[in-house]
């Protein structure tokens, strides 16, 4: 959360759309990346809902984001060119799918929970491979037309219309993600990943709750990666590999968890970092990221968005320090 | 018939013996101070790429091996005086980030120095080369990890049951407050024990890398495996990790055999009802029940 005067909150709030607006404007040549970074906002976002503020250990994100992009792009080939109906058909799949797994998973927790999404994701993975004829394998999905949005707006290759369609989809998400993490259900989702055995205590259906947010995030996360195979009209099958779920748990670690703003913070930071880095030396992204990761997990335990109140606790213990003398 | 069934047994067991020889420090790591490393797979990377420079370099295949192993045990000493020590009071999600962290670091270091392209180990020529072994031809190479990997499972045997150190080792397994209050250095002893998992891991990257090619993302691709091994084996369990990497090497060899379509996602079913069936594993040590 933003704290401070109520001027500096809203304008806070305010920020990371203004941002999104002037960088439509002013960097038109680089539209897709601005797309790949709200894309990967809305990822980390949902990775703080499960994550962050339940508490569910998982590395198997990938595995929602990478169903929902591969069934946005098989709904786009085989049913509909709409890109809106194709989007709602992947976020249902993701949502039943995080729903499904979530039910025969999560009365497990910690090691083995987190052996067994990556379980599933293993073997969504090792399906999307073999099944060259539906996912074209290691080829990734290819010959992904679309329709124009409402029938005006149409894909192009200067990625307005994707640029766009991302930013109001992460702007929908985002006040429905506030709204949940705000609400009593929000609340008991945050005690049960403090103490769980305390919250079924006073009667929390514990299971439930756990579910019902799992549900959620993984219906956000096939949200996301549909957005991704519709701007890209590609999907490869590196969006169910391992590396994804990490970058995509590197991007909300960096920003920090349970705040919602971590997801734009660290996503934004981590493609901006890659981005350079990668200019540099094609090896070197991979570098600089794990070290920017272990430094943070050592260092700041809130993420970047931490740096300005660790920063003021240094100042308070030097100030106290000077008067003690 | 016979002749097949004995062919994918070995095949099986050569396989599983490289996975136990990477995964047995893991579970040590799991077991014994309850960090979820995520990075051992990056020390038995260093290993394989160690010995596959010295190798390429002309020197001699079993100097080199050690020479991985003592590099991965370095680095692994190292890291474990610095980085993982922090971690042991800190939550299941800050080792699994720090140790994620540590996977695409050493990704990237492994990349900037030896490129982002399959490394080779260069194995002597008469490990290349099949030799008769009475009902047909076998690679002498998989007999030789056989060999390796059964003289070590022996050796580790021996020592976890029969000496002072394996008694203290099982006993802080087992229960670590009740080790400390008698007197056992536990630290030290974790210090100690990471080290030789990292050294075991590195020689099991080393010898293995004609199975398990090196290549950057081996920290990262093979790293499901080994904590397969060390989960469905139960964590911290010495034996369950023999079985465990046995029956995976095994169940995977012949589902490549039979059904070659199938075989990798039937792995991971398979991994997935046994952790349902029973989450701590198969042979989970004394204190986990």
């Amino acid at each position: 959360m933003i704290r401070g005067r109520p001027v500096l909150t809203a304008f806070g709030h305010a920020l990371p759309w203004a941002i999104a607006i002037v960088y439509f404007y002013v960097a038109p040549y680089a539209l897709s990346f601005g797309t790949q970074v709200m894309i990967w906002i809305l990822f980390a976002m949902s990775l703080d809902l499960a994550l962050g503020y339940a508490g569910i250990l998982t590395l198997g994100h990938a595995g929602f984001f990478g169903l929902g992009a591969y069934a946005a792009g098989l709904f786009t080939i085989h049913v509909s060119p709409d890109p809106i109906l194709g989007h709602l058909a992947a976020v249902a799949l993701a949502a039943l799918f995080g729903a499904i797994t979530g039910a025969m998973i999560l009365h497990t927790s910690g090691v083995t929970f987190l052996m067994l999404t990556l379980a599933i994701v293993s073997m969504l993975s090792e399906y999307a491979n073999q099944a060259r004829g539906l996912t074209g394998g290691d080829d990734g999905l290819q010959g992904i037309r679309l329709d124009p949005i409402f029938g005006v707006f149409e894909f192009n290759i200067f990625g307005k219309t994707a640029y766009v369609y991302a930013a109001v989809v992460l702007f929908g998400w985002f006040l429905f993600a506030w709204r949940i993490v705000h609400s009593t259900f929000g609340r008991s989702v945050d005690g049960i990943r403090q103490n769980p055995r305390r919250m079924r205590a006073i009667g929390t259906p514990v299971w439930w709750r756990l579910l019902a947010i799992y549900t959620i995030s993984a219906a956000m996360a096939g949200s996301a990666g549909a957005l991704s195979a519709h701007s890209t009209r590609f999907v490869g099958l590196s969006v169910l590999g391992l590396l994804t779920s990490g970058i995509v748990t590197v991007a909300l670690i960096l920003g920090g968890t349970r705040r919602l703003y971590g997801a734009f913070v660290g996503a934004t930071t981590y493609f901006v970092v890659q981005d350079w880095s990668a200019k540099i030396s094609p090896f070197f992204w991979e570098f600089v990221v794990g070290g920017m990761l272990i430094v943070t997990v050592l260092l700041l335990d809130g993420g970047l968005l931490d740096l300005g109140p660790a920063a003021v606790r240094l100042r308070d213990r030097w100030r106290a320090g000077r008067e003690g003398k | 018939m016979l002749s097949f069934a004995l062919t994918v047994l070995l095949d099986g067991i050569s396989y599983g013996m490289i996975l136990f020889l990477i995964s047995v420090g893991l579970t040590v790591t799991m077991g014994l101070m309850r960090v979820v490393n995520l990075a051992h797979g990056a020390f038995a990377m260093i290993g394989g790429y160690v010995a596959g420079y010295l190798t390429q370099q002309g020197g001699n295949f079993y100097l080199a091996v050690i020479g991985g192993a003592a590099a991965a045990a370095m680095l692994g000493a190292i890291a474990e005086m610095t980085i993982y020590r922090p971690l042991y009071r800190r939550g299941e999600l800050s080792q699994v980030l720090l140790t994620v962290g540590i996977v695409f670091v050493a990704t990237g270091a492994v990349t900037g120095i030896f490129g982002a392209f399959p490394y080779p180990v260069v194995f002597p020529a008469y490990l290349t080369r099949p030799i008769d072994i009475g009902f047909r031809e076998y690679p002498a190479y998989r007999l030789f990890l056989i060999a390796v990997g059964a003289t070590i499972a022996a050796v580790l045997w021996l020592v976890l049951d029969g000496s002072t150190y394996g008694a203290r080792l099982r006993a802080a397994v087992d229960n670590p407050a009740m080790a400390r209050a008698v007197g056992i250095d536990v630290n030290l002893l974790f210090t100690g024990t990471f080290i030789i998992g990292c050294a075991l891991a590195g020689l099991g990257g080393a010898i293995g890398a004609g199975i398990l090619s090196l290549e950057p993302a081996y920290a990262l691709k093979y790293i499901v495996l080994f904590l397969v091994v060390v989960i469905v084996g139960g964590e911290g369990s010495f034996g369950g990790s023999f079985v465990a990497a046995m029956a995976l090497g095994i169940i995977d060899t012949l589902g490549k055999y039979f059904v070659p379509e199938a075989a990798a996602y039937l792995l991971y079913a398979a991994v997935f009802v046994l952790l349902l069936w029973r989450p701590r594993g198969l042979l989970p040590p004394k204190s986990a029940a």
